[in-house]
Parts: C-alpha cells; sequence; structure tokens
C-alpha cells in the first residue's frame, strides 16, 4: 500500500511529466542505436552522444535558469534573450580585440576582465528590462521586444559591421575544454550557473518571495515585499544568465557572428520553461524542471540529427513534440483524463 | 460630454502615432529632397513593399485584442511562399488552384491554433510558437531550394505581379531628361487596404468584432454575458492565419520566389507595428488603423536609413527598438493618469 502511494506521489510531482518527457526521449535513441549511452575517452576528453546532449545544451539550460524567474515573478517571458547573448558576445570581443580590429591572435585587455565585462553587459540589458517591467509596469514580452530587436544590431555596430575572431588559445576554454579536464567547459559553467543560483534561492528566502509576487504581487507589497525591487531583480538574473551563455556560445567559435549566436534561443529557452511543467502564468516555478526541459529540448534536436533529419526540417518534429507535451500537461486533458479514470472505477464498482 | 469621450486616452495615442509618422516623414523630405523623398512615389513604394505586413498586422491586431499572441505568421508566409513556388514553377499548377489551397492551409492553421489556445487553454504563446517551428521547418520539407517564379513557369501569377496600376500623372515628377513619370501602384497594395478597411468595420460593427474586445477586456464578464469565449478564441486565431495566408501570397507576388529563411523576425515586425499603434498586448485596446500607421512608421524609418545610404542597416532595428520604446513608455504614462484620476 505503502508503495502504491509512494508511485502515486511520483506520478502526480511536478517533476513527474518533464522526466517522462525526457525519458521517453532517451528511450526511442536507446532503441535506435544503443551505442548513445556509451561515454569513451578520446585524447583525454569524454566523448558520446550523451555528453554532446549536456554539452550543446548548456546554453538553454543557464538560460532556462533566468526564464523561470522572469516566468514566475512576471507572468511574462523574457524574449530578448538571444538578441542579449549576440550583445555580450560582440561587446567581448571588441574589448578583448580593440574596435574596429577584424581578427586577431593577441587580447588588448585581460581576457577575465573582458568575460566579466560582457556577462556584466547582459545584467545591464537585464536592468533595463527590469526597469521597463517592474517600475513602469508594462508588459514583458513589450518591454523585452525593445531589446530583441535592438542588442542584436547594437552588437552589429560594436564589432563595426563585421565577425570579429579571437584566436587566442584562452578564448576557446570556455566553450570547449579546459587544459587536462576531460569534461567540456559549458557543462561546468551551466553546472555552477544552476548552483549558484539554486544556492540563493534555497538559503534565502527570495524563492519564497518571487513565488508570493508572482501569485498577487499587489498582496506581496502589502505584506511588506518589495514587488518592484523583486521582479527588477529576477530580469537581472535573468540578463546575467544570458551575458553568461552568450560567452558560451562565443566561446564555442571563437568569434562574434552576431547574426547566429543567440539565434532562436529566446524560444528555446521558453520552450524549456514550459516544458518543465511551469506555468506561463507566473507564480509557483519548478527549477529543476525548467533544466530538465532545457536537456530534453536538445535531446530531441541531437535525435532528430542523429536519423538524418535536415536542420531546416528538424522543427516540423519538434512542434509535434512540443504540442503533444504540452496537450497532454494540459488541465483540460487532466481533466478528462481524471474523469474517464473516475468513471471507469465507478463502472467497476457497480459490475462488483 | 461627447467631446471628452472622442479624446479618451487610446485617441490621443493614435493621435501621437499619427503626428509622429507626418513629422518623421516631412524630416525624411527635408533631409532627403535630392534622393527622391519627396516624389509620391517613395510613399507609395512603402506601401508597395509592406503591402504583406499591413495585412498581417490586421489579422495580429485581432488576435492580440483578444489578449492572445500569434507569433507564428513569419513561417506560415514562407511555407505560403514556398508552396506557391513549388506547386507553380515545379508541378505547373495553375495560379488559381495554387492560391486556394494555400488559403486553405490557412484556415487549417488557424483552426488547430484556435484549437489549442481556445478549448484546450494553452498559452497562446506556446501555441503560435509551436506553430512558427511547424512553419518553418514545413517549408523546408517542401523543398531546401531557392526557388523563383519566372514568367515560364507561370503567366497569369507573372502578369499579377508585374501589374502596375498608374495614378493621374500630375502626381508624378519630370525626371532630368524631362520625361514625365507617372507613380503607380500594385494589385497588392489595393487588396491589402480593402482587407484592412473590412477587418476595420468587422472590428467596428459585427457582433463578432465586439465580441473581440469584450473577451479581451474581460474574459469572465463574457463569459457570464453569454458569450462563447472559447468559440471567439478560435474564430480569432482562425482569422489571423487566414489573413496570414493573403498576406503569404502578397509577399510571393512581391518577391516572386519561395525560400526557407524568407519572412524571418516578420512576426515582431507586425507585433511592433500594433504596439506602436496602440495595440495593448494585454487585450481589449487597439484597432487596425493604429497598426496600419506602426505598419507605415516602420516602413519609413526603413527608408530614412536606405536614403541615407552610408548608414548600416542595423541603424534601423535600433531606430524601431527606440520608438517602441518612446510609445511603451506614452503608453504607461497615459495608464498611470487614467488610475489616478479613478
Amino acid at each position: 500500500m505503502s508503495r502504491e502511494n509512494g508511485l502515486k506521489k511520483f506520478t502526480h510531482s511536478k517533476l513527474f511529466l518533464p522526466l517522462v518527457s525526457l525519458a521517453v526521449v532517451l528511450l526511442v535513441n536507446l532503441i535506435k542505436s544503443p551505442a548513445f549511452f556509451a561515454i569513451t575517452v578520446k585524447q583525454g576528453v569524454l566523448y558520446g552522444r550523451l555528453i554532446d546532449v549536456l554539452n550543446r545544451g548548456s546554453e538553454v539550460a543557464i538560460l532556462a535558469v533566468g526564464q523561470t524567474l522572469v516566468v514566475a515573478v512576471s507572468a511574462g517571458t523574457d524574449i530578448s534573450v538571444g538578441s542579449v547573448m549576440s550583445l555580450s558576445a560582440c561587446f567581448t570581443t571588441m574589448l578583448l580585440a580593440g574596435f574596429g580590429v577584424n581578427t586577431t591572435n593577441t587580447i588588448v585587455m585581460p581576457l577575465a576582465l573582458g568575460i566579466l565585462a560582457g556577462i556584466l553587459m547582459g545584467g545591464v540589458c537585464g536592468a533595463m528590462n527590469g526597469a521597463l517591467v517592474a517600475k513602469l509596469k508594462i508588459q514583458p514580452m513589450v518591454a523585452t521586444l525593445i531589446l530583441f530587436n535592438a542588442a542584436r544590431a547594437i552588437g552589429l555596430l560594436l564589432n563595426n559591421n563585421q565577425i570579429t575572431y579571437i584566436r587566442y588559445e584562452p578564448y576557446k576554454w570556455m566553450g570547449n575544454f579546459l587544459p587536462h579536464v576531460p569534461i567540456p567547459t559549458p557543462i561546468i559553467v551551466a553546472a555552477i550557473v544552476i548552483i549558484v543560483v539554486s544556492l540563493i534561492l534555497k538559503k534565502t528566502a527570495l524563492g519564497m518571495f518571487i513565488q508570493s509576487v508572482g501569485i498577487n504581487s499587489r498582496a506581496s507589497r502589502l505584506v511588506g515585499l518589495n514587488s518592484t525591487m523583486l521582479c527588477f531583480l529576477c530580469y537581472v538574473i535573468c540578463g546575467l544568465c544570458a551575458g553568461t551563455a552568450g560567452m558560451v556560445a562565443s566561446s564555442r567559435i571563437y568569434c562574434s557572428d552576431s547574426a547566429s549566436i543567440g539565434l532562436n534561443y529566446e524560444m528555446d529557452s521558453i520552450l524549456a520553461v514550459a516544458l518543465g511543467g511551469n506555468s506561463l502564468g507566473g507564480g509557483r516555478f519548478n527549477m529543476a524542471g525548467s533544466i530538465i526541459g532545457a536537456y530534453t529540448i536538445q535531446a530531441i534536436t541531437t535525435t532528430l540529427l542523429s536519423f538524418g533529419v535536415s536542420t531546416d526540417q528538424a522543427p516540423v518534429v519538434k512542434a509535434i513534440i512540443v504540442i503533444a507535451i504540452v496537450v497532454v500537461q494540459s488541465p483540460v486533458f487532466q481533466d478528462y483524463l481524471e474523469n474517464r479514470r473516475n468513471r471507469k472505477a465507478s463502472a467497476a464498482k457497480g459490475v462488483a | 460630454m461627447k467631446k471628452k469621450k472622442v479624446f479618451n486616452g487610446n485617441n490621443i495615442l493614435l493621435l501621437i502615432t499619427l503626428v509622429l509618422f507626418i513629422g518623421m516623414y516631412t524630416i525624411g523630405c527635408i533631409v532627403y529632397a535630392d534622393k527622391g523623398f519627396t516624389h509620391l512615389q517613395t510613399f507609395l513604394n512603402i506601401l508597395i513593399t509592406n503591402a504583406a505586413l499591413i495585412v498581417v498586422a490586421s489579422g495580429m491586431t485581432c488576435v492580440m485584442l483578444t489578449g492572445g499572441i500569434d507569433i507564428s505568421v513569419g513561417s506560415l508566409i514562407a511555407m505560403d511562399c514556398m508552396f506557391l513556388a513549388v506547386s507553380m514553377s515545379r508541378w505547373h499548377w495553375g495560379a488559381i488552384p495554387a492560391i486556394l489551397v494555400v488559403l486553405l492551409i490557412g484556415i487549417v492553421f488557424g483552426c488547430v491554433q484556435g484549437y489549442l489556445v481556445g478549448y484546450l487553454n494553452i498559452q497562446p504563446f506556446i501555441v503560435s510558437m509551436a506553430g512558427m517551428f511547424f512553419g518553418r521547418g514545413m517549408t523546408a520539407v517542401i523543398s531546401t531550394d531557392q526557388l523563383s517564379i519566372t514568367q515560364d513557369a507561370n503567366r497569369l501569377f507573372y502578369t499579377w505581379a508585374n501589374a502596375k496600376i498608374p495614378l493621374p500623372a500630375f502626381l508624378g515628377y519630370t525626371n532630368k531628361k524631362g520625361k514625365v513619370i507617372a507613380p503607380f501602384l500594385r494589385p497588392t497594395v489595393i487588396i491589402a487596404l480593402i482587407v484592412l478597411v473590412l477587418v476595420a468595420f468587422m472590428l467596428k460593427k459585427s457582433r463578432f468584432g465586439r465580441s473581440l474586445y469584450a473577451v479581451g477586456g474581460n474574459e469572465t464578464a463574457s463569459k457570464m454575458m453569454g458569450l462563447n469565449v472559447r468559440r471567439t478564441k478560435l474564430l480569432a486565431y482562425v482569422l489571423s492565419s487566414f489573413l496570414c495566408s493573403i498576406a503569404g501570397i502578397l509577399y510571393c507576388l512581391n518577391t516572386m520566389a519561395g525560400s526557407v529563411q524568407q519572412a524571418l523576425g516578420f512576426e515582431m515586425d507586425a507585433i511592433a507595428s500594433a504596439v506602436i499603434g496602440g495595440t495593448l498586448l494585454t487585450g481589449g485596446v487597439g484597432n487596425v488603423f493604429g497598426s496600419f500607421v506602426g505598419v507605415l512608421i516602420n516602413g519609413t524609418i526603413v527608408t530614412i536609413v536606405n536614403s541615407n545610404g552610408k548608414l548600416l542597416s542595423s541603424w534601423a532595428n535600433i531606430a524601431t527598438a527606440a520608438l517602441l520604446c518612446f510609445f511603451i513608455i506614452l503608453q504607461s504614462i497615459f495608464a498611470a493618469i487614467k488610475d489616478r484620476s479613478k
């Protein structure tokens, strides 16, 4: 009996559906090619499909952390994260290479300082979004539409309308491998971001405050919470996450391709939040769900590519999977299932 | 008393939008007079290039009135263009069957999205995002090539695309050789303007139009009043996707090509136009003429940047964003004033 209860508790927990979705995707892979889970060591670094999913999914996972907070606190989405990634990357390469320099082997500024500046640039963008949403009470999607349009364009201007290459070995570390470390650095970066944010949420009351503002911002203010400040803070965190993701993406290709860095990442990050079982209507949030959602998306993409579906065509399958998952998670469908189960149960009773 | 009602906050916003457009256009005329900015044709060209956007923005406004959003429009247009290109140049279909199929695709697409939003209560953003992925992916499934519709492929479609509607010559200008060049319009503009007027009329006078405002204004209240909220939402998405298909045809007539990368970011242009025109994303407030002026402002910015020649095209994005920022802050100030007067 208690075991059954335990199972019921699990199936009713918020993490159940996201985990099942991920499991199904992985299972499909396992059936298709048993070698999916194989992890080998080549030239001192880890290789394998699973590592690849974790590696490539890092940016979306980092973005999903920030996006979850934004969705929870303001019942809206930050659609500027992809563009902000691009702007941060361009800002860093401009600082490191100097304005107008097209390609460089040496950097004019300490690497750590440049990367820090890029991440802070994300924070500044987040602060602008936050000010518009929290202080001026503008709908989040409209407020972030501004930077969605402008950030990529500003990044292009910062780089003098060209792609700046930084062929300086340590710059590649963040997106590839650190010397003598077998794990791809993006995984480490994502883990650090996740751990730091969840520690802040767990060790302070911030997580609870954010949920309370998201559920009822006026009531929270009357209780004595600074709703405006909390909302602002969430957007800044989201911006910092976007900046970090931008650094990783730029370091992967050791340049700042403003047109391609972070393209459609805002969609993926919002999708991750929704797949994680979070309501886009704000309020209660589930960080672990969002992160699982992020890796699910990456797993789907990797799976499709390994099946030989072209990059352009992959979105069709992605769309169908997304719709299937959200329909299953929708309250109407859940009610329908519940009703059917009840009817079956009562019918069974009637027979007995 | 009645006079006061005419000048409520939303009308003032529309007025400011209009004044801003005229102001921007005048500045353009003064600064770039030597580059033909003052010619009527420049203005007509803005209409010609943005005919599709006008239609999409009208549909977007209807969806936004219900408090929803439809970000699938850009990829739906790409899919329509690709279908038109493939069906006419590869399968040798006639222009009319191809167009009918495209319109049907739009209605089916809208039905699915509308059902998911209205009846299954899934967030519009997620549904239309899936629609966006689906449309873009389907485009690639149809064909990954860059196809263009030539005269040989379909004579009728080609004639439509190149048809010019000349305006009286006195509206034109005399070029350096002393020849009078009359301004002209394309049929696409006429279709777009007809759609615009029809949608405006529908929003003002028809039962469906008024229920769009009601649902967006207060969903619970409209349900209690006996409006069929679910059906209204469904129909809003059907209308948006249908208009989007019309826009896809207009877009194709303008570009005469199909490619996977077509109409990228179109959805954001449409949303930006609607917001600049005074439509609120929360629903219940807005009208299509505002969105129309929004489209014109967008077009003017691009034309000014192009006329300058030295400016990078990214300045157009930055200018649009700055303008968006200005309008959003203006809207929130008006909202604050309204709150205080209550």
